[in-house]
């Protein structure tokens, strides 16, 4: 890959933004390295704890991602039957550190999740560790870390953020 | 008002083995408005666990039933429940969520207060009658009561109420059963999971002690649990409901995941299964076998009366939760744990407990979306009056997936909103 720059790493998350919002998971789920995370901690919790030692929303690793993946895909995963409608934006993308094989990002999200006839809004910021792949990336480590005090009223995260 | 007029709440007619609760109790804001003064300003309320505030200094700040209350370890490390709000002219005096202080300072006017909530100085002191810091009226005020059972603390706004441990009753010996665990104590772990539900309060009292809908509600869920338990050859074998008395109810039964404390799975490895049989031997040397095999080997879904859920299960988890109307409600949510656990066994722990519980789990998200369905049902409460749980009554032994549990919850319920039973309608609950 030539040098990365910001915009490969902004296609790259909107794209992401834009697999999670047609519910393509199984294809999301492919952007994972083997060895993947994909982390919401508590809000209480200061944005570098670590999921073995904290209590957090979710600390999935790719085993358990991909159980996440194949269970939201069900009819029996009941708070996303039907399924519902979102709409993600990403923005505020930056490089914040990169080595030969791996860089560092982070940005801002915000979420709306409509079902019905109630919409709710998640928002805050996401820290990746994006593994450099040939022409494209691989997320190796995905952390949301929620603006929100709690999740009220969403009260639930049953998406993927 | 309909909380006090003649339909009645429950129809129960143990004979015919009907048990019916009225939908209206779920919607109607004259209940809702009821409960708070003759449930949430009469009952024990859980406030939080001693873990939670380990040094002098420590506070947190939490809203119970309505209240803005500042829970707080003293310089003499003894724990209070403060009222947060300043003698002086009303406003919250702190403002975190929670932290380590000396003193708190009312920001409007610039009192400050000790730990134990006395008056320690204000602006302009020499305005005041000498004796002023001396008044009890000027410090800020206690929760009417205050009382802990094993690190587990509730407040009361009933000056009159029963003592703690007379009020938890046979609900004691379960907590005891959770608690010994270890010796070493137990600790909430850091990071609170703070959600809600568009429902009402009650339909998550039910859930949580609820053993009959696991099996379709959480499909998926077990689904997921086959791959690591062998196909759930572990540790199943039933289990029982039992009405605790007071409004108290628990579940108590086997089940194929694993426990912390102390049931192994193949998907632990080898690692788990020295770690597990560790804790297991140990709680045998303390206790006995029979004692230990219950610790380790049993489920329970403990539920105190009105709005503590102590869940020993995959992990164990303390939840407590209040309406804010009556089709929503918020829930907090932490996990407990003994303080002597190895590393291993926290990180299985925490990763049991996140594949179940908790709005980002593989179960609870389903479990609300069951609560937010039921409160849309009920809006044909007008015309489809009733709810039925009636499952199991008449057994010498209701089962833990029958719903006994709800029963006692419904039957301290209906006691407390409706003291004198209507009388022209024969089969209305006591």
């Amino acid at each position: 890959m030539h040098s990365v720059n910001r915009s490969d790493v902004e296609d790259f998350l909107f794209a992401e933004a834009d697999l999670l919002d047609q519910w393509r998971l199984p294809e999301w789920l492919t952007l994972f390295t083997d060895d993947a995370k994909y982390e919401v901690p508590c809000t209480d919790l200061p944005p570098g704890a670590s999921p073995d030692s904290n209590l957090f929303y979710i600390a999935d690793d790719r085993t358990r991602l991909g159980e996440r993946v194949k269970r939201l895909m069900k009819r029996t995963a009941h708070a996303e039957f039907p399924h519902s409608k979102t709409s993600r934006i990403v923005g505020n993308v930056r490089i914040r550190s990169r080595t030969e094989d791996e860089i560092e990002v982070t940005c801002v999200f915000q979420t709306l999740r409509t079902k019905d006839g109630t919409t709710d809004l998640y928002f805050g910021s996401s820290n990746y560790r994006l593994a450099i792949d040939g022409d494209t990336f691989k997320i190796r480590e995905k952390r949301c870390l929620l603006g929100s005090e709690g999740l009220r009223p969403s009260g639930r995260i049953s998406i993927v953020l | 008002m309909s909380a006090d007029n003649a339909e009645p709440a429950l129809l129960v007619d143990p004979a015919q083995r009907i048990f019916k609760v009225a939908r209206r109790n779920f919607v109607d804001r004259e209940i809702f408005e009821a409960e708070k003064e003759r449930l949430f300003d009469r009952c024990w309320l859980y406030l939080g666990h001693s873990s939670e505030l380990p040094k002098p200094g420590d506070f947190i700040t939490r809203s119970v039933a309505g209240r803005n209350i500042l829970f707080a370890r003293d310089s003499k490390q003894r724990l209070r429940a403060l009222l947060n709000t300043c003698p002086h002219r009303g406003a919250q005096v702190c403002r975190e969520r929670k932290g380590n202080a000396k003193s708190f300072q009312c920001f409007y006017h610039g009192w400050t207060f000790s730990a134990d909530g006395k008056l320690r100085g204000q602006p302009g002191e020499d305005s005041y009658p000498e004796d002023f810091k001396a008044r009890s009226t000027s410090n800020m005020q206690p929760v009417p009561r205050y009382e802990s059972y094993r690190d587990f603390n509730f407040i009361s706004f009933d000056p009159d109420i029963v003592p703690l441990e007379q009020y938890l009753g046979n609900a004691k010996e379960y907590l005891d059963v959770i608690c010994d665990q270890t010796e070493a104590g137990m600790s909430i772990v850091a990071g609170s999971q703070e959600y809600s539900i568009r429902a009402n309060w009650k339909l998550l009292t039910e859930n949580s002690i609820d053993g009959y809908h696991a099996v379709t509600t959480h499909a998926s869920y077990f689904d997921i649990l086959m791959n690591t338990t062998d196909n759930m050859s572990a540790g199943t074998g039933g289990g029982f409901g039992y009405d605790l008395g007071g409004g108290h109810a628990v579940l108590e039964y086997g089940a194929p995941w694993g426990r912390p404390v102390a049931q192994w799975i193949p998907g632990w490895g080898e690692a788990g299964k020295t770690e597990i049989a560790r804790q297991y031997d140990n709680l045998v040397a303390l206790y006995g076998k029979e004692r230990a095999d219950r610790i380790a080997l049993k489920n329970r879904n403990l539920f105190i009366f009105p709005n503590l859920v102590v869940n020993d299960i995959m992990a164990l988890t303390v939840r407590t939760y209040f309406p804010m109307a009556p089709d929503y409600m918020v829930i907090n949510a932490w996990a407990l744990a003994p303080n002597d656990e190895t590393a291993w066994a926290r990180k299985y722990r925490l990763n049991n407990f996140l594949e179940f519980l908790g709005p980002g789990g593989f179960a609870t998200p389903d479990d609300a979306e069951a609560l937010e369905h039921c409160q849309r049902g009920f809006k044909n409460s007008k015309e489809a009056l009733w709810n039925d749980i009636s499952k199991g009554m008449g057994k010498d032994k209701p089962s833990h997936n029958d719903e006994l549990q709800m029963r006692a919850f419904w039957t301290q319920w209906n006691r407390l909103m409706f003291p004198t039973p209507v009388p022209s309608i024969k089969d209305v609950a006591a």
